[in-house]
């Protein structure tokens, strides 16, 4: 079947007018159509806060999980059925605060799934604390003498040996969709953070702030996204310049691959067999 | 006249106790015996004092007893700790080449080192010679004990042990006064196997596929023995970064249509509460074992208590429906396990199985588990032949409360599941009505799971005065306290649960009536169930309680119970 845009509609956003989470949508979109991908086959797990309620404004199978816990469930899934494309949808609060042990470990055992992080800089469905990725000193309700300094997400992906470290930007949405794509051919644990404007709550890091800011990666035919320091080097860049594009590339066993029990297919798809257990008893007499 | 013996293997971590222990368990069943052992350890790899006793008599035992005939020794606090609790006539059986100096009439003196040594040329195998001197103490089968051995120990390394264990058997046949001789109990053939083992069984033949755990005592060897057998059985653990992930996981593999389930101590399933919450909310069939250790915090990781029924029984946060477990024998381990996965799945919701440590490590001869008696139920499943068509809704609305399953990769139906609040097709929602319609839904579910409790055991007269109830773990211990108390002019009953959610209300209500008193036996300090039961039926009963982290013997509850008369 050729899957059209209409395949993907779901219920109408409840976002703020102008929020980042639209050009977000519309890229998960365009992407889905442009591989290809049955609704069917396609599993959305997300996290709590407004990037959360995404899987709800489009089409697929959805597991809308606990705050700061889409990865568990999103790689439980992929080992049980790895015939589905399995996107986790988190935000900055969800995935790198409540979720970052998860998002470092699944990192690091690298699961073949896709993860979306909306990164807004600010907890925007509370309205308006700061987050794990605040900029140095950046004052909200709760830090009213500026926040600390921001978590590095590619650079924890990167160390923790995530397999594809991209970055785009919601106002981007051709670069974004792009960067989708690479991330749901990848076959490995692919991070992509997402830049996003939040409209009602951070009015530091707005559209014409990034715009300012971003520059693509691959327009600087030198660079290597196979070499890991380098790809390190440039996870530290922030501030006049912001890179986007894929920072890290590297073909690694998926964890799924390291199953015996799952050579012979899907877990879902083997049979319950209790008499096979016999054999388990002799070795208690 | 029960024949019947008590063994005990006292040394430090790292000495081969629970080797010894195992092996003298195993040859006693082999020998036709019922077998009961448990085991005392302390939370460290090398050194202190562990021990493990064993229990073997001709009539079914499931309890231990604290005289003991023969104690083996291995260190020098053995001796000094136990040698108080020696029966009338039990012997010592110790190294009197490393412990020189000691003496009574008790000791029998087989230099398990120097033996090693010498038969089978390596000290390492001193505890397989004190093995071979209690069962020749006991005048134990030779054949079938080099027979274990070799079954056991594999290669050149078997053959090294059987000379190690004969040269034991030999020295201490010699001491002709301390001889307790015993012969073949029967030819019944048992399984001799712990809670853990019996459960992680169960959840292979119950056709688990997926199970995420983070290692604790005392679940641990569940989640060893699955990992070691998974490439066999076509399933998958994963050990995860934390419980929190662990549970999750399990909730995650549910959805996509395996049989999942999780296992952890009080302290790992503290942070799986959420979790159990979101399976709860979706719907998502789990189990979850929970094998309690004395809390709060850390508390004593290597011991035992029945701390965490009330936490188990209202974990997670809003209100929801749940099924919890407590297997009271090895046959519930297994038989429980199976229920709690057709159970998940055809109610989805969690079910909970809480066991502890003292059953989780504890041994028990039973008859082998019959498979062919297994039955494995789905539950209701989506089928769009038989829908009435239109989208797929994961909610649906039914007189159960229950709605079909179908599983994301389904060509017609996509899977739409919230941990929000949600309508039939499983979309976030905030309005009242459907809140009330979704909770009704959920809690529809009780109606059928009342129907089918697993009632409690009775044993006992029907007019029995005095009524012990107990849950889990002690039904052994309270079962043989009971009996004592019957033998010797009592007239006492045994009523004990299996199942505590749904809670069995008539049962209990109907035998604490007939009762003219009843005390609940628990391990815990607060009468744990003895409260449930008096918020369910309205009835008070009398406590008898411990807390100390160590099990119940049947001596400790039968002077607890003169003490109330």
């Amino acid at each position: 079947m050729t899957v059209k845009m209409e395949d993907y509609n779901g219920l109408t956003p409840s976002w703020c007018p102008g929020c980042g989470n639209f050009g977000i949508l519309a890229a998960v979109k365009k992407a889905l159509v442009e591989l290809n991908i049955d609704p069917h086959d396609l599993l959305l797990v997300s996290g709590i806060g407004q990037a959360g309620k995404l899987p709800h404004y489009t089409k697929g199978n959805v597991f809308n999980s606990l705050h700061g816990r889409p990865m568990p469930p999103a790689v439980a899934a992929k080992i049980c059925n790895r015939d589905l494309k399995v996107i986790a949808i988190s935000g900055d609060g969800d995935g790198y605060g409540e979720g970052g042990n998860h998002f470092i470990h699944a990192a690091r055992r690298n699961h073949d799934i896709t993860y979306l992080v909306h990164d807004n800089q600010i907890y925007g469905l509370t309205k308006g604390q700061t987050s794990p990725t605040s900029d140095f000193g950046f004052v909200t309700k709760t830090t009213p003498q500026g926040a600390p300094p921001p978590f590095n997400p590619m650079g924890i992906a990167i160390a923790a040996g995530a397999t594809l470290v991209a970055r785009s930007f919601a106002g981007d949405i051709e670069h974004l969709s792009s960067m989708i794509k690479e991330g749901i051919n990848h076959k490995g644990f692919a991070l992509i953070d997402i830049l996003q404007p939040c409209v009602s709550f951070n009015h530091k890091n707005t559209y014409a702030w990034y715009k300012e800011r971003v520059y693509k990666l691959d327009a600087d035919a030198s660079y290597n996204p196979s070499d890991k320091f380098a790809a390190f080097k440039k996870a530290q860049e922030w501030g006049e310049h912001i890179p986007m594009g894929v920072f890290y590339r590297e073909e690694k066993p998926v964890y799924e691959s390291e199953f015996p029990a799952l050579e012979k297919g899907t877990l879902v798809s083997q049979a319950l067999e209790s008499m096979k257990a016999e054999k388990l008893l002799a070795e208690f007499f | 006249m029960t024949a019947e013996i008590n063994l005990m293997v006292g040394g430090e971590a790292g000495q081969g106790v629970q080797s010894v222990g195992l092996l003298l368990a195993k040859a006693m069943a082999r020998w036709g015996y019922h077998v009961f052992a448990d085991q005392d350890y302390e939370s460290r790899v090398r050194g202190g004092h562990n021990f493990f006793r064993i229990r073997a008599s001709d009539a079914h035992v499931e309890a231990i007893r604290e005289s003991v005939d023969i104690l083996i020794a291995l260190n020098k606090e053995s001796i000094d700790l136990h040698r108080r609790e020696l029966a009338k006539g039990g012997v010592i059986i110790y190294d009197g080449e490393k412990l020189p100096g000691l003496a009574g009439n008790e000791l029998i003196n087989v230099p398990f080192a120097g033996l090693a040594k010498e038969e089978a040329g390596d000290a390492v195998m001193a505890n397989t010679v004190a093995l071979g001197a209690a069962l020749g103490l006991i005048g134990y089968d030779l054949n079938l004990l080099n027979e274990l051995l070799t079954g056991f120990f594999s290669g050149e390394s078997g053959a090294k042990n059987v000379k190690a264990a004969n040269a034991g058997y030999q020295t201490a046949q010699r001491f002709e006064g301390a001889q307790q001789k015993m012969s073949r109990a029967g030819n019944d053939k048992r399984m001799l196997l712990n809670g853990n083992e019996a459960m992680a069984v169960g959840a292979i033949a119950a056709g688990c596929k997926f199970m995420s755990a983070y290692p604790m005592t005392p679940i641990t060897s569940i989640m060893e023995y699955l990992a070691s057998h998974s490439a066999e059985f076509g399933m998958v653990v994963v050990p995860a970064e934390d419980e929190i992930s662990a549970i999750n996981m399990t909730v995650g593999a549910g959805f996509t249509g395996v049989r999942a389930m999780t296992a952890t101590s009080g302290g790992g399933f503290c942070l799986m509460v959420e979790g159990l919450g979101l399976a709860a909310m979706t719907e998502t069939p789990i189990v979850v074992i929970e094998g309690t250790r004395p809390g709060p915090a850390i508390g004593l990781p290597t011991r035992t208590e029945q701390g965490d029924l009330e936490f188990i029984l209202h974990a997670s946060h809003g209100e929801f429906p749940r099924v919890i477990f407590a297997p009271a024998t090895v046959d519930d381990c297994f038989n429980l396990m199976i229920q709690a996965f057709n159970i998940t799945e055809r109610y989805q919701l969690p079910v909970l199985l809480i066991t502890d440590h003292y059953m989780a490590n504890s041994y028990f001869t039973t008859d082998k588990f019959d498979l062919s008696k297994v039955t494995i139920d789905r539950g209701l499943l989506f089928d769009k032949n038989k829908s009435a068509g239109g989208t797929y809704k994961r909610y649906a609305y039914t007189e159960s409360g229950i709605s079909p399953r179908a599983f994301p990769g389904d060509r017609d139906a996509l899977v739409v599941a919230d941990s929000d609040e949600h309508d039939e097709a499983g979309h976030l929602i905030e309005d009242a009505e459907t809140r009330t319609k979704m909770m009704d839904k959920r809690f529809k579910k009780m109606d059928g799971l009342k129907k089918e409790i697993v009632q409690p055991r009775y044993y006992g007269a029907d007019n029995a005065e005095i009524l012990l109830i107990g849950w889990g773990s002690t039904y052994g211990v309270i079962k043989e306290s009971a009996e004592t108390m019957n033998k010797t002019g009592g007239n006492c009953g045994h009523l004990h649960l299996s199942q505590l959610w749904p809670f069995p209300v008539e049962a209990v209500s109907a035998a604490m009536k007939k009762a003219k008193r009843t005390y609940v036996i628990e391990n815990n300090f607060t009468g744990q169930l003895a409260g449930l039961i008096r918020e369910q039926t309205g009835l008070a009963a009398g406590s008898i309680l411990k807390y100390d982290g160590r099990p119940f013997t049947p001596e400790i509850i039968l002077a607890e119970l003169r003490k109330q008369r």
